[in-house]
């Protein structure tokens, strides 16, 4: 894969770490009662196809941004 | 009997540069431009191996990639490399070239007995046959199976070559250097575009080397005359593209053996490129398969393609007579070259209807041609002797060789890798592409273009495209040669072997798989080609099944009554043709497999007798010849020093974070789970972070430098995860937070000055600073100016000693170190390594990476009271959830041993005494050390229940050693638990 790193340009995947699902909202510092850190935590969608996930640019200029990418055919759909 | 000889004429070799290696220990010569396999040929070696299963003779069956039957082991010594074919490896001066799976020759074969007990080998055998009577009865026999069945024998010694990696661009990747390839990449190179032109035989030209047309010829060398004189066109040979991956990565592999490279000039043999590419013309081109009949592996049996390649590019020919079977008008090219070259011939012909011109054209060259003809049988065992045809010309014919006319598979590996399965084309009877990325063109006969002129023009056009695609502007077509004789390809799909077949019918050479174990499978229920290839092995030799895959679907589609469109195929995977795991390791191997990290103060500890010790990724000074010649002496050494006078250790592994900014206080409040909010400046505290799920993530301190910056550490083996988790939070969620973090792990380092005189080494190192116990107490931080440079102090304690830290920037650690070690000399102030380190924190009961494993809670690590009550922070809630307060949590326990004659270890399982010992137990040993102040062995560990169970005997099993010692469950703070030492 190549992902385009918002403040580098496209760099191959090996310089970055995946961060996870992005879609998700995590409740603010202080607030939710463990029902909403359980489903913040450990609940998924794991999605087939379009996605919006955490990437860090961490060999790089460790920059953390949002990526679309097709989980399917690893298409990337640029940063979010 | 087959026969075969070297043409006085002709050929595309080098009859000036006459080349000698070594078979099987006698001489073999040829000239420069052969093959191994069109060496042995010419030198008349026809039985040259024995196959898999059932050790039958075999000969070469190709000329090319998808050879199955001529496979060698290459070399000697620690650089053999077995199963390598024949087909492919340059015949250069000094090859030594041996048979395989063959005792003591393939002539005369021990294990051929195999053959007469064929019944028992059918597919699956192994499984139905050798799963009983008794337990493991597989177990037992599978080595002798093994043993009886196989390929060559890879060398247990180490490689001595030398391969390379390495990364590339280009705009165009052409794969192939056939007609099509050829016109492709010039077309492509004259716009200007960077073109990578992929070849993996050792000369450029594709199917034109195997032809007989001297225009063709001449066209193809005009055209890489023209293409070697562009500067913007690499072309490499010998150059296999193995696979292809996201983002049009491209992986090639070249071969350089020919050179005779020396891996001590540091020349390598292999060289492994990572190409990434803006787009892709395949021009692959196409196989030619078999046909199944009664003994069609028998030596001497040959496709058509592979005998007319041996006379027209090698003048390699058989002796006298050949019969060609055939189902497609491609056979006829075959056909006419070998009678050119005084080859009797006579062509079996499946179909019935053959065009005229075809005819008229045999004819003139007095081939016999019989329609409606197929192979009934082979016979003769070690070669071919004589074939007795089937249908309307059932005769026998003595010949020397067998060609086999099967039809033309496209190599449509390549579009394959990214996901696209290949489909059926009824037309030509083969899978072609499914379809191609925006960034991906085919060309030729991987499209299933079988004629030199369409070819070229699909060539000319995918250059075109691509070159536009890749952003390039007009560029000017490649044009076929001036007459081509294109006709139609007139396939008839014959798979089935006739009905009167008696012998063995082989679909698949190099995995020995006949039509009957195909019949078996269907029989068995292995119905979907997936299942087929598991359970007779199909294509899942070294070719990959190049030869064999489309004859079994085909086969299995017949037993199942349905189309061969329907059956479906199975998937093709790179690499598209064997490689070498050194062509994948690179140079990353030995020292290099990782990179390796060194300490600041790395070359004092080498010049002054440390011996390291890998810790994660760094080298670490493990113990000094000062304390002892074995770790197990010198710690011990370096423990008491510490306990009793003062000891130096190079602590410049942790994490140090560099946090800044107004908010600093508040963020570092969030993450650690005691109070940092209100930590006062010039003070330090330990503290605690957790993941989300509530779990511990990592520990360390942190000192408070100012009002708004912090330094913090963490320890070794998290740094990296710890600096990645502050920015995620910081640059992902808290961005209203404005805090600056930036790792110093590299940039600083740390040294521990511990023991009970380490406030007099501190102030005999620094005289100038005030580091009495008022002025720098227990916890406390002070940058200091000492000779220029800030020197950072932290009165904090790993052992359990008085004892500090100090910190100061990379370069001038290592005069730093010397000055503290000269100054403090007077008190008998040393170094101590890693081992000491670590042993004193066992005995002080501090946690470190082999506690922390990641699923640990607070509680577990009996840390829990240092979480505060009324704050929030990070993981807060999910640490209290059900599985993370039970009882019967593993947590941390100190262990006594209690026989002193035995040894405790690390990974221990512990059982309570009255346990069955058996299963997982209730825990483990996570660090032993010696306690030189308690005079026995301890050890910490994690314990079903934890400290509950304290002054409990319990038995700690290590299977490996078959070691057993009872211990006593104790407090983890061994030593000084009232922490009087770090207050002295």
């Amino acid at each position: 894969m190549i992902i385009p790193c918002p403040f580098c340009g496209e760099r191959g995947h090996s310089e970055f770490r995946y961060g996870g699902d992005a879609t998700k909202q995590r409740p603010p510092h202080g607030t939710g009662d463990l029902q909403t850190w359980h489903d913040y935590v450990f609940v998924f969608e794991n999605p087939k196809g379009p996605h919006t996930e955490y990437w860090q640019h961490v060999l790089g200029c460790r920059r953390w941004f949002k990526l679309n990418r097709n989980t399917a055919t690893n298409e990337i759909g640029g940063v979010a | 009997m087959t026969k075969f000889r070297r043409l006085s004429v002709g050929g595309r070799i080098d009859r000036a540069k006459p080349v000698s290696a070594r078979f099987d220990g006698k001489l073999l010569t040829g000239f420069a431009g052969d093959t191994l396999a069109s060496a042995l040929l010419a030198n008349n070696h026809v039985l040259v191996a024995r196959s898999f299963k059932y050790h039958r003779p075999r000969g070469l069956m190709s000329a090319g990639i998808e050879e199955a039957n001529g496979l060698f082991t290459i070399g000697v010594g620690a650089a053999t490399e077995p199963n390598v074919a024949a087909t492919v490896t340059d015949f250069v001066d000094g090859l030594v070239a041996c048979s395989q799976n063959a005792w003591p020759s393939p002539a005369f074969d021990v294990m051929a007995v195999n053959s007469l007990l064929a019944p028992l080998f059918q597919s699956g055998f192994y499984y139905k046959t050798f799963m009983g009577p008794f337990k493991k009865s597989w177990m037992f026999y599978e080595p002798f199976i093994r043993r009886a069945a196989g390929l060559g024998v890879a060398t247990a010694l180490a490689d001595p070559d030398r391969y390379e990696t390495r990364y590339g661009f280009c705009d165009v990747l052409v794969v192939g250097s056939g007609p099509a390839g050829l016109a492709a990449a010039l077309t492509a190179g004259r716009s200007g575009a960077r073109v990578m032109l992929a070849e993996q035989d050792s000369a450029l030209g594709g199917s034109l080397l195997s032809g007989s047309d001297a225009e063709h010829e001449a066209w193809g060398i005009a055209l890489v005359t023209e293409l070697e004189g562009l500067e913007n066109v690499s072309i490499r040979t010998r150059t296999t593209v193995q696979g292809l991956y996201d983002a049009n990565l491209a992986v090639l592999v070249e071969r350089r053996d020919h050179l005779k490279p020396d891996a001590r000039k540091g020349q390598a043999r292999q060289v492994l490129t990572s190409l990434r590419c803006r787009t892709i013309i395949m021009a692959t081109g196409a196989i030619e398969r078999p046909l199944v009949f009664s003994n069609n592996d028998r030596p001497g049996v040959m496709l058509a393609s592979g005998l007319r390649t041996y006379v027209n590019r090698f003048a390699v020919t058989p002796d006298k007579r050949a019969v060609i079977v055939a189902n497609n008008d491609g056979a006829y090219d075959s056909a006419a070259d070998l009678a050119r070259a005084g080859v009797a011939v006579t062509i079996a012909d499946h179909r019935a209807n053959i065009a005229a011109d075809l005819l008229a054209r045999a004819g003139a060259l007095g081939i016999a041609v019989f329609p409606g003809t197929g192979i009934a049988d082979v016979e003769g065992t070690a070669s071919v002797s004589r074939v007795k045809l089937s249908g309307a010309h059932a005769v026998s014919i003595e010949c020397d060789v067998l060609g086999m006319a099967g039809g033309w598979s496209p190599v449509v590996h390549l579009s394959s890798h990214g996901g696209i399965k290949p489909k059926y084309d009824e037309a030509i009877a083969a899978f072609v592409p499914g379809g191609f990325a925006p960034s991906h063109f085919g060309a030729g006969a991987m499209l299933g273009t079988f004629g030199l002129g369409p070819a070229v023009a699909e060539g000319a056009n995918a250059g075109a495209k691509a070159a536009s695609v890749a952003g390039f502007g007009k560029t000017r077509p490649a044009y076929p040669p001036e007459h081509v004789s294109d006709r139609t390809y007139s396939i008839l799909a014959v798979w089935a072997p006739p009905v009167e077949t008696r012998g063995k019918a082989f679909v698949d050479f190099q995995s020995d798989v006949t039509v009957k174990d195909i019949k078996n499978a269907h029989q068995e229920g292995y119905q979907s080609v997936e299942h087929l290839k598991r359970y007779t092995t199909l294509g899942m030799g070294t070719d990959q099944g190049k030869t064999s895959n489309i004859n079994a679907l085909a086969l299995m589609a017949g037993e199942r009554g349905i189309a061969v469109a329907d059956a479906g195929t199975t998937t093709f995977r790179p690499p598209y043709a064997p490689l070498t795991m050194g062509a994948i390791a690179g140079r990353t191997i030995g020292h290099h497999f990782r990179p390796t990290r060194l300490s600041p103060l790395h070359d004092w500890h080498a010049r002054n007798g440390a011996t390291f010790i890998e810790a994660g990724l760094w080298q670490r000074a493990w113990y000094y010849a000062w304390a002892g010649a074995t770790p197990a002496a010198a710690y011990v050494k370096e423990m008491e020093l510490v306990r009793s006078n003062v000891g130096l250790a190079d602590v410049s592994t942790l994490g140090k974070i560099d946090i800044q900014g107004p908010d600093a206080a508040e963020f570092l409040n969030r993450v650690y789970v005691n109070g940092f909010a209100k930590l006062p400046i010039g003070k330090v505290r330990y503290g605690v972070m957790l993941n989300d799920d509530g779990l511990v993530l990592d520990d360390g301190t942190t000192a408070r430098l100012s009002e708004t910056r912090f330094y913090l550490t963490t320890t070794t083996a998290q740094a990296g995860e710890v600096m990645s988790w502050l920015e995620y939070l910081l640059q992902c969620h808290w961005t209203d937070l404005n805090v600056q973090v930036a790792s110093l792990t590299d940039e600083w380092a740390g040294m521990a000055v511990s023991g009970p005189k380490a406030r007099d080494a501190l102030q005999l190192a620094f005289p100038d600073a005030d580091v009495s116990s008022a002025a720098l107490p227990h916890m406390g931080c002070r940058d200091i100016v000492f000779d220029g440079v800030t020197v950072r102090l932290l009165r904090m304690s790993f052992s359990g000693e008085l004892a500090y830290e100090v910190h100061v920037a990379a370069d001038h650690a290592i005069p730093l170190w010397e000055h503290i070690l000269k100054s403090a000399g007077s008190l008998g102030i040393k170094p101590y390594g890693l081992e000491a380190l670590a042993s004193l924190r066992i005995e002080k009961g501090h946690v470190a990476g082999l506690e922390l494993d990641h699923r640990n809670t607070l509680d577990d690590l009996g840390l829990g009271k240092m979480a505060g009550k009324d704050k929030a922070y990070i993981g807060k809630e999910l640490r209290f959830r059900e599985d993370c307060q039970s009882p019967d949590r593993w947590s941390l326990v100190g262990l006594e041993l209690l026989e002193p004659d035995k040894k405790l270890r690390g990974g221990a399982i512990l059982f309570a005494a009255s346990d069955e010992i058996k299963g997982h137990g209730r825990g483990y040993i996570t660090s032993v050390t010696w306690s030189t102040e308690l005079g026995k062995f301890i050890a910490l560990g994690l314990y079903q229940g934890g400290l509950k169970h304290a002054g409990e005997d319990i038995v700690a099993v290590f299977p490996l050693k078959n070691e057993q010692a009872k211990l006593k469950i104790v407090s983890p703070h061994f030593i000084d638990a009232q922490g009087v030492r770090l207050h002295a």
